[in-house]
C-alpha cells in the first residue's frame, strides 16, 4: 500500500469531518496552552518572589578587619589598620562573582542645618554602595568618579535626616548641611525604605564619599570594611572564597596562620530563599503534573470517542478492500495531523495568553522552554497514542463485527 | 460458460457459550459468469452468514469456497482483503457510505485501496460509475444531501468501480419505499444484462421472480435451486407504479 495514497484518504477523512477534527484539536490545543500559561505565570511568580527576597540583600557580603592578638591582647575590630584602598580595589578588579563592592568607613556626629541639629552616622562609601543595599536615589544624583578623587564635600540623605533637618518640608536638595563642621552639600535623597526587621530606621542614613570621610573626617589611610555583593546569591561562596583569596593574598596569610579579617553573608536571607525556591519549584511540578494529567485524559477521551464512533467506517473500508495495516496507518496519520497541529497551535496560544496575562493584570509571567516541550510532547503524544489505540482495536475486528457496530 | 463461485460442502459453526449453532449445512453450489442469483430465506436460515463467507469477510469451518478460481478457505485476512478489493463488490442494505463525503469521492474509495490504480484513473473511473448508475449531475453532491435510492446508487456505482467479477447485495432495497425499490432492481437487471454476475441476498420471495436463478436457505440448508425461466422485468412494473409527489 502506497503511504502517500493513505495520506489522501487521512487527509480527506479530516477535511470531510471539519467539525469533529477541529474538536479533537481543541483538547489538544486547550492541554497545550494551559501548561504553559500555568507554568508561565507560576515561574513569574516563583522569579517575583525570589527577586523580592533578593532585594532584602541576601547576595551581600561584609568584610571587616578581624580582630587580632597584639602582644597577648584581643584588639577590638575597630582599631585594627589592616584594611587598605587596595584591598578594595584588588576586589573590585579582580574578581569574577562580585558584582558591586564598596569601601566602608563611618563616624557618628551631629547635623546641623539652621536651626536644626540631629544625631547620626555618616559612611563614607562609593555609588556601588547603593546596589549592594539596594537603596534607591528618589530625588537627585549619586557620587561621581570625580567626587570621589576630589574628595567632594557632597552627601545623599535618608528620608529620616530630611524629616529632622528640614522639618518645614523645604527642598532639601542642594542645602548645605554641617557634620562636625564641615559642610555637605546634598546632592541626593534616598527613597524611604522604612525599619528593617530588627527594628532599625532604614532611613537615618547620610552617605558621602568614601575618600571625603577618611581624609576630611577621620584622617585614616585604611578602611574599616568592605561591603560587596555577589552576582546572584548562588554564587555568594564562590565570591567569599574568591575575596579570602584576594585578602589572604593581599595580606601575605599562608594557610596555617589566622586570618586577619572576617567575611559574613547573609545565610539565614539566602537560606529562607532557597526553601521558598524550593517550595515553589515543587508547586509548580505539581501543577505541571496535575494539568498535564488532566490535558492527557481531556485528550484520551476525546481521541478514544471519535475514534470509537467510526467503527462502521473502519468495517466499510474493510469490507471494499483496506487491509488492517491500512487503517492503523490512516488513523495514526489522522492522530499525528491533529496531534501536531493542536500543539503548535496550543504553542502559540499559550505564549499569546501569558502574554495577555503579564499586559491586563501585570503578573510577572515566564515562560520556559521546558514547559513547552513537555507540554507538547506529552500531549502530542497521549493524541497519537489514543488515536492509535482504538483504531488498532477497530483493525483487528471482524469487517462484519465492525460494520455491525452501533 | 465460466464459474466465478463454487461452493463445495460448506460448513459454518457458531459457538455461544457451550452450544454450538451450525449456520450452514453441508452446502454446496456453483455459479456461472452473468449469473443473476437471488439468495432467499427467512431470518435464521443462514443467508447472512453465506453473504459473508461469499464476500470473504468470514471463513468457513468446513468446506471449501472458490472464486474466480482461487480458493479463499487457506487466505490469510490481508489477501482476503485483497480478494474484496479486486473481485467483489458489495452492496449494503444501509449503503454505508461515508458521510459527508461526495458521492465521486465515496465511489472512489475502493480504488484508494489499490496502488495499481493512479490518481488520474481513479477520478475516471469513478466518473463513469457514475454514469453508469444515472447520477451523472450528482458526482459533487454529499451523501447526505441524497436521497435512499440515490445514495443506494452510488453505492452500486462504488460496487462496479474496480470491475468485479462478483456483485453482492445484501438486502439492497430494504430500506427503500416500492417505487425505489424497482428502480433499484431495475438497475441490478440492466446490469445482469450487460454480463454481470449478481448475487442478491433478501427475505423478500417477491423479488425472486427478476432474477435469473433462486436459491432458497432454510436452516442452513439449501432447500430449492431453481433456475428462472421468465425473468419479470422490473422496468414493466415501475412503469406502473404511481408516481408519489409529495
Amino acid at each position: 500500500m502506497k503511504i502517500g495514497n493513505l495520506f489522501k484518504i487521512a487527509l480527506k477523512a479530516l477535511n470531510n469531518n471539519k467539525m469533529r477534527c477541529f474538536l479533537t484539536m481543541l483538547g489538544i490545543i486547550i492541554g497545550v496552552a494551559s501548561v504553559i500559561t500555568m507554568l508561565a505565570i507560576g515561574q513569574g511568580s516563583k522569579d517575583s518572589i525570589r527577586k523580592q527576597i533578593s532585594e532584602m540583600g541576601s547576595n551581600m557580603i561584609m568584610i571587616f578587619p578581624g580582630n587580632m592578638e597584639r602582644g597577648g591582647v584581643r584588639q577590638s575590630s575597630d582599631d585594627m589598620q589592616t584594611m587598605k584602598p587596595a584591598d578594595y580595589e584588588s576586589i573590585r578588579d579582580e574578581t569574577k562573582y562580585v558584582a558591586a563592592v564598596s569601601p566602608m568607613g563611618s563616624s557618628s556626629g551631629q547635623f546641623i542645618c539652621g536651626a536644626n541639629n540631629y544625631p547620626s552616622k555618616i559612611e563614607g562609601v562609593n555609588s556601588d554602595y547603593l546596589e549592594i543595599r539596594q537603596l534607591k536615589i528618589d530625588n537627585g544624583n549619586t557620587f561621581t568618579e570625580q567626587d570621589i578623587k576630589r574628595a567632594s564635600k557632597v552627601c545623599i540623605v535618608g528620608q529620616t535626616i530630611v524629616d529632622n533637618l528640614f522639618p518645614n518640608g523645604e527642598d532639601p536638595m542642594g542645602k548645605v548641611i554641617r557634620f562636625n563642621s564641615i559642610p555637605f552639600t546634598i546632592i541626593g535623597v534616598l527613597e524611604s525604605k522604612g525599619y528593617n526587621s530588627m527594628g532599625q530606621d532604614q532611613d537615618d542614613i547620610v552617605l558621602a564619599p568614601y575618600t571625603t570621610v577618611m581624609k576630611r573626617i577621620l584622617a585614616i589611610d585604611y578602611i574599616q570594611g568592605i561591603f560587596a555583593s555577589a552576582l546572584t546569591e548562588g554564587v555568594t561562596d564562590e565570591a567569599i572564597d574568591e575575596i579570602t583569596q584576594l585578602l589572604d593574598r593581599n595580606h601575605n596569610i599562608k594557610d596555617t596562620d589566622e586570618e586577619d579579617f572576617n567575611i559574613r553573608s547573609q545565610q539565614e536571607l539566602s537560606e529562607m530563599l532557597n526553601s521558598t525556591t524550593e517550595m515553589m519549584t515543587l508547586l509548580l511540578a505539581c501543577v505541571a503534573g496535575i494539568s498535564l494529567l488532566v490535558g492527557g485524559i481531556g485528550i484520551m477521551n476525546i481521541m478514544l470517542v471519535s475514534v470509537t464512533e467510526r467503527t462502521r467506517e473502519i468495517g466499510l473500508r474493510m469490507s471494499i478492500g483496506a487491509k488492517g495495516k491500512d487503517i492503523l496507518t490512516q488513523f495514526i496519520i489522522e492522530a499525528i495531523i491533529i496531534s501536531v497541529t493542536g500543539g503548535i497551535i496550543g504553542v502559540v496560544i499559550g505564549g499569546v495568553s501569558s502574554f495577555l496575562v503579564k499586559f491586563l493584570f501585570n503578573w510577572p509571567v515566564s515562560i520556559q522552554i521546558y514547559s513547552v516541550v513537555l507540554s507538547f510532547v506529552v500531549c502530542t503524544a497521549t493524541g497519537v497514542f489514543f488515536g492509535w489505540y482504538p483504531a488498532k482495536k477497530a483493525a483487528n475486528l471482524d469487517p462484519i463485527e465492525a460494520l455491525r457496530y452501533e | 460458460m465460466k464459474e466465478i463461485i463454487r461452493v463445495e460442502h460448506l460448513c459454518r459453526n457458531f459457538t455461544v457459550g457451550n452450544e454450538t449453532i451450525h449456520a450452514l449445512r453441508d452446502v454446496s453450489f456453483t455459479i456461472g459468469e452473468g449469473e443473476f442469483v437471488t439468495i432467499m430465506g427467512t431470518s435464521g436460515s443462514g443467508k447472512s452468514t453465506l453473504l459473508n463467507i461469499l464476500g470473504c469477510l468470514d471463513t468457513p469451518t468446513s468446506g471449501d469456497y472458490m472464486i474466480d478460481g482461487t480458493s479463499v478457505k487457506k487466505m490469510g485476512k490481508n489477501d482476503r482483503a485483497t480478494v474484496r478489493n479486486r473481485k467483489i463488490g458489495f452492496v449494503f442494505q444501509n449503503y454505508n457510505l461515508l458521510p459527508k463525503t461526495t458521492a465521486i469521492e465515496n465511489v472512489e474509495l475502493p480504488l484508494f485501496y489499490n496502488t495499481a490504480v493512479s490518481s488520474k484513473e481513479r477520478r475516471r473511473r469513478a466518473s463513469e460509475a457514475l454514469d453508469a448508475v444515472g447520477l451523472s449531475d450528482r458526482k459533487m453532491h454529499k451523501s447526505n444531501q441524497m436521497s435512499g435510492g440515490q445514495q443506494q446508487r452510488v453505492a452500486i456505482a462504488r460496487a462496479l468501480v474496480n470491475d468485479p467479477v462478483l456483485i453482492l447485495a445484501d438486502e439492497a432495497t430494504g430500506n427503500l419505499d416500492t417505487r425505489t425499490s424497482f428502480s433499484i432492481l431495475m438497475l441490478f437487471q440492466e446490469l445482469h444484462r450487460r454480463g454481470r454476475t449478481i448475487i442478491f441476498v433478501t427475505h423478500n420471495p417477491e423479488l425472486s421472480s427478476f432474477s435469473s436463478r433462486n436459491i432458497v436457505l432454510r436452516d442452513g440448508k439449501i432447500i430449492s435451486d431453481k433456475i428462472n425461466p421468465e425473468i419479470k422485468s422490473a422496468e414493466e412494473i415501475y412503469k406502473t407504479l404511481p408516481v408519489i409527489n409529495d
